[in-house]
């Protein structure tokens, strides 16, 4: 296996995760408009919202009870995971080809990425 | 404004921003932030929350063409992102404790150089290095790419000034939640010496990850609303999707100039509404 062959692979698992969080997002996006299409909205004001958007287990939670937001908010973090799967699997690839130095590499791009969802926990 | 009527608006928003942005290599974020921010009246931290799940998008949806072609370089590229990653981090923490006028005014200087960049560009007339430099080789970054029936080799010198220009560009996505594939493309082929077809196609797989660095950052303070989210990234896709289709035969000289005359207005309107305190 070569870095080519690797990064095709790769390539199409991500393009596949895109879709599949649109996927995810359209459905939400039609859940919610369905329910709130009349509601008036306005955004110019920063508030941020609840834990239901806002961390992993809230988000897991109410797109499990067919939350509209939830759902959206659900395929926009299946969306975010999709580059962290591209490093996790750089990590894999690299280990397949013995390149230490470049699964120690791709490891610390990891361990930032996860640091970073971290806070969302 | 309904919330059927602001999902529409802003998809079809999104949708031109992300064709337009494929088309030019610009990426859709720089132009979807200053309509939602200017037009539509939405809180800047909102609309770069939204930006900053778009750019993964593109990045991702991409990735698979890109490889296809053969120009990108894994190795560079991860090796990077140490340091757009922690950059992006850093960003994200920055946003929150910088006032939003100061960060329109930021923005606005961010889409003059875009737009510069849209009017002016022109490829860099360096032919490739073939030797990579010491710490180049020890890192084994040199590699090679398609050309005319061959596979023409590179070499890579200034790492560490690369790896310092790449924690800026790390920062500034952070900061606003653009992709900032413009400094990664400077960061690798002027200083790197890098060919232009490899920085580009490496910067587009560098995007989504330095973005997917400050997500975490951005979800946990609630920039990343999904009633603004969703129509940003659904129409961005779609544009993009679009763009790249009719990107062989598109008259690019052209629509770089118009893309450009238009992110020349957005910046001068945010960096005047930013003074004013009005964004």
């Amino acid at each position: 296996m070569d870095d080519r062959h690797l990064e095709n692979i790769i390539g199409n698992l991500l393009r596949a995760g895109v879709l599949l969080a649109a996927a995810v997002v359209f459905s939400g996006g039609v859940l919610y408009l369905f329910r709130f299409h009349a509601q008036p909205v306005h955004y110019g004001v920063f508030a941020p919202g609840g834990a239901e958007v806002r961390t992993l287990p809230g988000i897991f939670r109410s797109a499990m009870h067919g939350d509209s937001l939830g759902l959206m908010q659900f395929g926009l973090l299946l969306l975010i995971a999709t580059p962290v799967a591209r490093v996790a699997m750089a990590v894999a690839g690299f280990a397949l080809e013995r390149d230490r130095m470049y699964v120690v590499v791709s490891l610390i791009v990891l361990a930032v990425l996860l640091f970073s969802l971290m806070h969302a926990t | 404004m309904s919330a059927l009527d602001f999902t529409l608006v802003v998809w079809v928003v999104a949708a031109v921003a992300g064709f337009l942005g494929a088309l030019t290599g610009l990426g859709g974020g720089v132009v979807v932030v200053p309509v939602l921010a200017l037009v539509l009246g939405v809180d800047i931290k909102y609309a770069i929350g939204a930006s900053l799940v778009s750019v993964i998008a593109t990045s991702s949806g991409a990735a698979a063409a890109y490889v296809k072609e053969g120009f990108s370089n894994i190795r560079i590229g991860m090796l990077l992102e140490i340091a757009t990653t922690v950059g992006a981090v850093l960003g994200a923490y920055l946003a929150a404790f910088t006032s939003t006028h100061i960060l329109a005014i930021i923005f606005g200087l961010v889409l003059l150089q875009s737009g510069w960049q849209s009017l002016a560009s022109s490829e860099p007339d360096h032919g490739p290095a073939i030797q990579s430099d010491r710490l180049a080789r020890f890192f084994r970054l040199g590699g090679d790419y398609p050309l005319l029936d061959k596979r023409q080799e590179y070499g890579v010198h200034n790492v560490p000034t690369g790896l310092g220009l790449m924690f800026g560009a790390g920062a500034l996505s952070g900061l606003l939640g653009i992709g900032s594939g413009a400094v990664k493309v400077i960061a690798m082929d002027r200083a790197m010496k890098i060919p232009f077809k490899v920085s580009t196609t490496t910067s587009n797989f560098m995007i989504g990850v330095t973005a997917a660095a400050s997500a975490g950052v951005y979800l946990s303070r609630g920039y990343i609303d999904p009633r603004v989210a969703m129509p940003v990234m659904l129409g961005v896709l779609a544009g993009a999707f679009l763009g790249t289709r009719v990107l062989v035969h598109a008259r690019v000289r052209t629509l770089r100039i118009v893309f450009g005359v238009v992110v020349f207005a957005l910046a001068i309107e945010m960096i005047v509404n930013g003074f004013l305190g009005k964004v």
